[in-house]
Order: structure tokens, then C-alpha cells, then sequence
């Protein structure tokens, strides 16, 4: 049965006027029967696999885009936490990286996520050589993203981590300091990581998953803007929520279309659909416009808390009943630097990172896409990973710090990464000294709440 | 198997004919047409019908598409089950 007009009209316009797409078809590969004493075989089993596996995945993502007249925008790899097959193997961890990078190349996906290490409780073998050789492997690479879980409710934080991890940012920033310390952008430090996340830099391919999995990650910010902005000005905040929640329905049972047609294409289990609101810097395709929308003067004001609140919560609640599997981040994405309205809110002064902080703790996923000034010491850094992983850590709840500091640059200046990373001014950062809490190292002890069996 | 294809874009002599001498061309029937301006944009959108289509689907794809670069118009052909699944539980 063929829909009626108004309902056709609708779809199309979502698509082709308020940037409705999917974000990502991102495989999630297996290397544990990759691993080997051997770090050369190591590589070579990893980089056949994921050939063998993913080599049609550009292509099936092209034609189911054309078949339902829907954009993919990015295909992408996820691959097991790359410190596990260190720890058996041994030797430079960057060797992997640079085989994950060729790989991806060579399949034509747009990233490559993995480059990981799950050290929320401390380090096995295999985690202290990845993360100290993080920033060299993405300086080196082209595609390849790293994420480091450096806590989470059951376990705490390591303070250990976090202390290495303001380090590593700051290095990574560093080396490519002559590229708009592009690499700084491609690493995330989370709490309570998850193990089924297509979005990048964070994404990785759980040891609880199966061999091989399809996750899709929908977006659509610009089809919710769209949608509060038809309602009238003095509707209840109830309607608008039920707004949001009926067009994240529609946003996410396309994603579901999507996810269930390419693991039949591609012969691969429908992993799960991240329900995400995920900005880029098109024009209309920003969730601070959405924030705005629903009644703000704009972005970063009193009041962007509560309306990000409303809006994180009727996105899962409108997407969970689109969708036979939910997982992922599931929830709206504040990347400063891909948000034309975080942009905006930031060079006008209204938006802050103290805001931003107070906004991670109602939303997916936290400090994102955030730059900061060049001279920003990294224990500094590291508190600020401490902070947003506290947060994350209470509230049970993923949280997450991908900052860039504008090395040789000050507040006021700007960075521009291209594409969908965006552009963002230097945001400026408290330079309070927290040098001896975080020289103090040791385990930040889980919390009550963690008890619950 | 049924399809939507949609023009959007500002409204010229001609478009209907060029889509449907495609559409005659693949043996694909035109099932309904509907046409309407929304804030000044040209939207029109025809239902298709299929079953007796004489090439691959996403070869007829680029087809319409085509005719969408010739005629400087966004012209998508989308497959049913989209508009089904996101209007209706």
C-alpha cells in the first residue's frame, strides 16, 4: 500500500531540503582469531580478514543509498580493541595502525575504528604500549581512530589514564600541529564506553560481540529542526516533545531499512541502529538550531540544559519503537566544531565549556569536537577528562572528551579540519592548576551506585 | 514493486514528458502524478509501477537521474518501502 501525498511529500523533503541521512554503515569486525606471537602475521591476518570481510561494504552501501534515493554518508570498519592483539604479540603497536590504514584504503571506507585500549581498572599487557603509541599512529595514518575507556560505573577511573591520556592529546596535537592538529581530532578518552558504537573516533568492536556485525548510526538534526519549527510558538513543551519523538520514528525507521538491507546484502548480522541526532556543518543540520527552535535566543543561554534534556530523551523514546535493536550512544551529539550553531553560539560568547560540561550530562555523548588554546598544560587536560569522566561515571552513562588543542594558537583564533569535522574557534579553558590531583594517580573508587546485584 | 520518483526543484517546460519517456522506455507504468509548490519550490512526485521493468533497478536509477542533469533538477527515484516504513508502524 502506497502512502498518501502529504506523507510522500514529507519523506522527500526530509531528504532533500533538511539534511536527513544516514550517518554511517559501520562493520564491526572480530581480530581475536587474527592474534598472533608474531606481530608481522598479526598484520597480515588482520589486514586479510578485514579485506575478506568489508571489500564489498563501500559498494552495497552505494546501491541500497540509490535504491531507497537515501544519502550513506560514510562507510566505516570497527575492529577489536587493537591492545588485545599487542599484548600477545607484542612489538610497535603503530604497525597496526598502519595496516588498518591500508586496508581501509584499499576498501574505500571513510574511517577505520579500534585503535583502542579498555583500561578502566588498570593496564593488562598489551594497553601501555597502544596508548603511548597513539599519537604517532594517527599522525602517520590517514583513517584509522583511537578511543581509550579510561573508566566507567562498575570499575571507577583510573587516574592513571586520565594523567597519560592529557599527555597523549597534547603529543597528538603536537605532531600535527602543521595540519590543524588533525590528530588530536581522531582520538576519544570515554567513560562507560560501548561495545556496539558506529559513530567515529569512538568506535570500536566489542569482545562481547559476535564475529561480524552491521551497525547503522542515523542522523537527521536538520528533519527535527524542521519539524518543531512548524509547531506554533505557544505549543507546550509536551507537544514539541512529541514532535521530536514522532519525527526521530520516522528518522530511524529508515535506519533500520538500511541496516536490515545491507547485512542481508553483504550476508552479516544486523548489529543495531544508533539512534543519534549527529550535526555536521551543512547549513540547517545543527542540534543547537533545534535547541533554538524549541525557544532559545540561542545556544549556550539558561535553558540549554533542560531543552537538550527534552530533546535527547524524546529522540530514544520516538527511536526505540522504530527499531527491532537499539544500541550504541543513542542520543544527541554536541560536536562544537561540526555544529554551525555551536560555532555560532561559541564566537558570539554565549556557549562555554562549563556549559558544554553541564549539557553532557543530559545528552550523548560529552566534551566533543572542542578546541583548545595551544598552551594548555595537559594535567589541565587531564582533569577535564577526570570531570567529564566523573560525570559519565555517577550518572551511568557513556561520556567522552575529544578536545584539540590549537597548538601555537590562542583563544579567539580558529582551527579548520575540512569536511565533516568542521571548523571551530578556540574556546577558552580555566588554567587553574589541578597539577596534584592528578599527579596523585591511583584508582578513582567506583561509586555506590555501582553496587547493584 | 512499486516506486516514487520526485522532482524537486524550480518548475520548467517539459519535465513531465522527459520522465515518462523514460518510464515508457523501461516499460515502467505510471500509476499516479501529483504536483504541488511549496515555498516557491516545484514538487512533484509520480507513483510507478515496476513489475514489468526491462532493466536493473538502480541501472534505471541512473537513468532518471540522467534526466535530472539534463533538465538542472533534483530528480530521485526511491524505492516503496522507505515511505512505507517511516509513515506506518
Amino acid at each position: 500500500m502506497i502512502n498518501n501525498r502529504d506523507e510522500i511529500i514529507e519523506t522527500i523533503r526530509m531528504i532533500e531540503e533538511e539534511n536527513l541521512d544516514v550517518r554511517t554503515i559501520t562493520m564491526g569486525i572480530s581480530l581475536v582469531d587474527c592474534i598472533d606471537n608474531d606481530i608481522h602475521k598479526s598484520c597480515e591476518k588482520v589486514y586479510n580478514k578485514i579485506y575478506r570481510y568489508a571489500k564489498d561494504l563501500v559498494k552495497v552501501g552505494n546501491e541500497i543509498s540509490k535504491k531507497y534515493g537515501i544519502p550513506i554518508v560514510n562507510k566505516r570498519v570497527s575492529v577489536t580493541p587493537i591492545s588485545i592483539l599487542v599484548g600477545v604479540s607484542g612489538g610497535d603497536p603503530v604497525l597496526y595502525a598502519k595496516t588498518l590504514d591500508k586496508v581501509a584504503k584499499d576498501i574505500g571506507i571513510d574511517f577505520i575504528g579500534g585503535y583502542s585500549a579498555l583500561v578502566q581498572k588498570g593496564f593488562a599487557p598489551g594497553d601501555k604500549e597502544l596508548i603511548d603509541s597513539i599519537p604517532r599512529a594517527l599522525n602517520e595514518t590517514s583513517f584509522v581512530c583511537s578511543s581509550v575507556n579510561v573508566g566507567s560505573t562498575r570499575a571507577g577511573i583510573n587516574l592513571d589514564a586520565v594523567k597519560i591520556m592529557g599527555q597523549k592529546v597534547l603529543e597528538a596535537a603536537e605532531l600535527s600541529k602543521d595540519r590543524e592538529c588533525i590528530a588530536a581530532s581522531k582520538m576519544v578518552i570515554f567513560c562507560n564506553a560501548v561495545e556496539d558504537n558506529p559513530f567515529m573516533a569512538g568506535a570500536f568492536h566489542g569482545i562481547g560481540e559476535a564475529d561480524c556485525v552491521i551497525n547503522v548510526g542515523v542522523s537527521g538534526p536538520g528533519a527535527v529542526r524542521a519539524a518543531v519549527a512548524k509547531c506554533p510558538k505557544d505549543a507546550s513543551i509536551s507537544e514539541i516533545a512529541d514532535v521530536i519523538k514522532k519525527t526521530a520514528f520516522k528518522v530511524t525507521r529508515m535506519g533500520q531499512l538500511v541496516g536490515v538491507e545491507a547485512s542481508k546484502m553483504l550476508g552479516v548480522e544486523f548489529g543495531i541502529v544508533d539512534l543519534s541526532l549527529a550535526p555536521t556543518p551543512a547549513i540547517g543540520d545543527s542540534v543547537a538550531h533545534i535547541l533554538e527552535e524549541m525557544g532559545l535566543e540561542q545556544c549556550g543561554g539558561v535553558g540549554t540544559t533542560a531543552c537538550l534534556a527534552i530533546l535527547n530523551d524524546a529522540v530514544k523514546k520516538g527511536g526505540v519503537m522504530a527499531s527491532s535493536r537499539v544500541g550504541g550512544l543513542s542520543g544527541a551529539f554536541i560536536p562544537v566544531s561540526e555544529d554551525q550553531g555551536m560555532i555560532d553560539a561559541t564566537k558570539s560568547g554565549a556557549l562555554c565549556i562549563e556549559k558544554l560540561e553541564a549539557m553532557t550530562a543530559v545528552c550523548s555523548v560529552g566534551l566533543d569536537m572542542i578546541v583548545i588554546p595551544g598552551d594548555t598544560t595537559p594535567e589541565v587536560i587531564s582533569a577535564l577528562i577526570a570531570d567529564e569522566a566523573a560525570i559519565g561515571m555517577i550518572n551511568s552513562k557513556t561520556t567522552a572528551v575529544r578536545v584539540i588543542p590549537a597548538i601555537g594558537r590562542k583563544a579567539g583564533e580558529e582551527l579548520n579540519f575540512g569536511g565533516l569535522l568542521g571548523h571551530a574557534p578556540i574556546m577558552a579553558i580555566r588554567p587553574q592548576s589541578p597539577k596534584t590531583f592528578i599527579d596523585r594517580g591511583g584508582q578513582i573508587p567506583a561509586p555506590l551506585n555501582s553496587l547493584k546485584n | 514493486m512499486k516506486a516514487i520518483i520526485s522532482v524537486v526543484g524550480k518548475d520548467t517546460v517539459g519535465i513531465l514528458a522527459a520522465v515518462a519517456t523514460k518510464c515508457a522506455e523501461y516499460k515502467v507504468n505510471i500509476q499516479d502524478v501529483n504536483q504541488t509548490i511549496i515555498d516557491e519550490l516545484f514538487t512533484m512526485y509520480m507513483v510507478v509501477n515496476l513489475d514489468n521493468l526491462t532493466i536493473e533497478f538502480t541501472s534505471f536509477v541512473d537513468e532518471i537521474h540522467k534526466v535530472g542533469e539534463e533538465k538542472n533538477l533534483k530528480i530521485e527515484c526511491m524505492h516503496e518501502d522507505i515511505f512505507n516504513l517511516m509513515h506506518k508502524i
